[in-house]
């Protein structure tokens, strides 16, 4: 798959835009200037790209509790989720979501949700929306391994399976539900093989690689597009960071994995990975990369300045939005 | 007019929305054949895109409502037996109530569910079940009781064209009902309770099935010049206080009159409403008359003794006016 510039750049940019948010994130709620339990995506950030860059604007996802990099990678504003995530009026849902649960109807982003598992079965309605609006539509569906332990993620791909619904499953296996590590608590070493109890293809996936998960979306999407039915991608990937910001107040002197699996993990970056493959590549110049950072950069002051300066939502619009 | 059963009259209704709007379908549990007759039919009319019967797994299939809905068509989905939500309480109470206030308004969540709930006996605790208690303190949700045909097609009709998480819940023992309904576009608003009776002397607000037997009462105790006004409320969320109210206001004695449980039910809720808001109206406590808070038993006589029934609410009345 030979990959134009532009898109490539693209990419860069999404994997730019999540690591520097999500790492001043992390620090503004440690500081506690973000209130409420914060996930970053810090080391998750070339499947959440990847996936996206294999979509269309009007496609739709559908992302979990860890979900800033899917937002941001479908196009999401940093502005207005940082105010989101500061609990202010100007945020994508007017402070009523908070970081869990920033939606984007506009950008087809269907939410990121607190509940584990709970995007599987609403992508795949959403999937099913689209066979009855007769529309071209693909949806996909980040989930974490966690999740793929949940009834909802059988259930789901049965349902989308039979009815050959336009749906891409998406698991982002870091390794951890939380404090446990997934390989205590799962039948099964690889994810993907949970496919063929549905009789569906399912695919290993190197997650921090954002080209070839690109590659895999891309055949899934079509595959999808093409009402041939949904497709498992299990993406190989690690965060670097905690479960939720500030976790070891909850762990103390407690520890679930060594600083050795993470440093080995920390070499596996995803920016690095796409730096070295630039140069390699010789499409990409330095200086390209550069620009896109420093754009990101002040992108992200702006963000941040927004979302102080913007105003609390007032008292009264607290039963606003129950219904229509 | 046209003598109509309330299995019927859902019929009626399902098939007339989804002719008018062709991104309204239906999915759930053997909605092809129809196991109560109310979805039969439909497959001829529509076809097999929008008439889908569901794999029974209802986390799986209330979650793609949901995401269904989010997504731009308006689905109507069927859950067999209303104790079958506990098995999608995650998509209905933390997705289909919710995702609309958590996205600042920007879900719309036009789904309709359907279910049947109630005694009708020998189905055991798990088949029997009135639900909607469960559902009322969930913030974000329309619950709708119709008690007959009419109401029913009137209600249901507004309940899919309702751009909200509407719950429609049919008692399974009133199926066979039958009573004239209005012909052409007939459409009932979600909110606005009806005065079944008119009465001076006791209010009973009546709950889906328990209105047809209040009336029942309703007419033995008018032999004896007895005088209840039956109000039924039709939908629980949103609730009609007013037309409440100004019934107990008229008759100032009041009993709730509901198949559901006593603790943390719709009867008490709606007790717990007119002590509030009529205390001044009241001659006498609010009584309410419900089912026993025990699982609803299978063997008949046990059955008979957990159901609220006419004899409770027949007592309750006299008792409150003192005859």
């Amino acid at each position: 798959m030979d990959l134009g510039k532009d898109l490539l750049l693209d990419m860069y940019r999404s994997m730019t835009r999540i690591r520097l948010f999500e790492t001043k994130v992390r620090d503004l709620a440690t500081a506690n200037e973000i209130p409420g339990f914060v996930h970053v995506s810090i080391g998750e950030e070339a499947s959440a790209t990847g996936v996206c860059a294999a979509l269309r604007k009007t496609d739709r996802i559908t992302s979990t509790h860890r979900g800033h990099s899917h937002l941001i990678a479908k196009g999401g504003r940093l502005d207005r989720m940082m105010a989101e995530l500061f609990g202010k009026r100007t945020g994508y849902c007017k402070g009523k979501g908070g970081s869990m649960h920033i939606v984007d109807f506009s950008l087809g982003i269907l939410g990121a949700n607190g509940i584990v598992g709970a995007g599987l079965p609403i992508a795949t309605g959403s999937a099913l929306a689209a066979v009855i609006a007769g529309t071209e539509d693909v949806t996909a569906c980040f989930f974490g391994d966690g999740a793929s332990n949940e009834g909802t993620f059988h259930e789901s791909l049965n349902l989308a399976a039979v009815w050959k619904l336009p749906v891409v499953f998406v698991c982002e296996n870091n390794g951890f539900g939380e404090f446990t590590p997934m390989r205590t608590v799962t039948s099964v070493k690889d994810i993907a093989v949970r496919a063929k109890a549905y009789d569906i293809p399912g695919h290993i996936v190197d997650g921090n690689d954002v080209l070839e998960v690109y590659r895999y979306a891309s055949e899934a999407v079509a595959r999808a597009r093409a009402g041939e039915g949904p497709t498992l991608l299990e993406c190989k990937t690690y965060r670097w960071e905690g479960h939720v910001v500030g976790e070891q107040a909850f762990l103390g002197a407690a520890s679930y994995r060594t600083e050795q699996e993470v440093n080995e993990w920390k070499a596996r970056c995803p920016l690095i990975r796409f730096d070295k493959f630039a140069a390699e590549s010789g499409k990409i110049s330095v200086t390209d990369l550069q620009r896109i950072k420093q754009e990101t950069e002040v992108e992200l002051e702006a963000a941040i300045k927004f979302a102080r300066e913007s105003p609390l939502p007032d008292a009264s619009e607290v039963t606003e939005d129950v219904f229509t | 007019m046209a003598v109509t059963t309330y299995i019927q009259a859902i019929n009626q209704a399902l098939a007339e929305e989804m002719a008018r709007d062709p991104l309204t379908f239906v999915m759930g549990e053997d909605v092809v054949l129809s196991a109560f007759g109310a979805t039969k039919g439909l497959i001829d009319k529509f076809g097999p895109t929008r008439v889908r019967n569901t794999p029974i797994a209802e986390a799986g299939f209330v979650g793609a409502a949901v995401g269904a809905a989010m997504a731009g068509t308006r689905p109507i989905c069927e859950v067999e037996f209303a104790s079958f939500f506990y098995c999608a309480f995650d998509q209905v109470c933390n997705q289909a109530a919710k995702l609309r206030y958590m996205s600042g308004g920007q879900a719309r969540m036009p789904i309709t569910f359907r279910c049947v709930y109630g005694a009708m006996g020998g189905a055991a605790a798990q088949h029997s079940e009135t639900v909607y208690a469960q559902f009322l303190s969930v913030a974000g949700l329309k619950l709708v009781v119709p008690s007959n045909p009419s109401d029913m097609k009137g209600l249901l009709k507004s309940a899919i064209r309702d751009d909200n998480p509407v719950i429609v819940f049919e008692h399974g023992a009133l199926g066979g009902h039958r009573e004239e309904i209005p012909a052409g576009e007939h459409l009932v608003p979600l909110g606005k309770a009806a005065v079944k009776r008119v009465g001076e002397h006791v209010t009973v607000v009546a709950i889906g099935a328990m209105v047809p037997r209040a009336l029942k009462v309703a007419d033995r105790l008018a032999k004896e010049n007895i005088s209840v006004e039956v109000v039924d409320p039709r939908t629980l969320i949103p609730l009609d206080e007013d037309t409440i109210l100004s019934s107990v206001e008229k008759t100032n004695r009041a009993v709730v009159f509901d198949e559901g449980h006593l603790r943390g039910g719709a009867a008490t809720d709606i007790a717990a409403l007119i002590g509030e808001k009529g205390f001044d109206f009241l001659d006498g406590p609010v009584r309410r008359v419900t089912t026993l808070d025990v699982p609803i038993p299978f063997s008949p006589p046990l059955e008979k003794a957990a159901l609220a029934n006419e004899a409770r609410l027949e007592a309750a009345i006299r008792e409150l006016v003192g005859r």
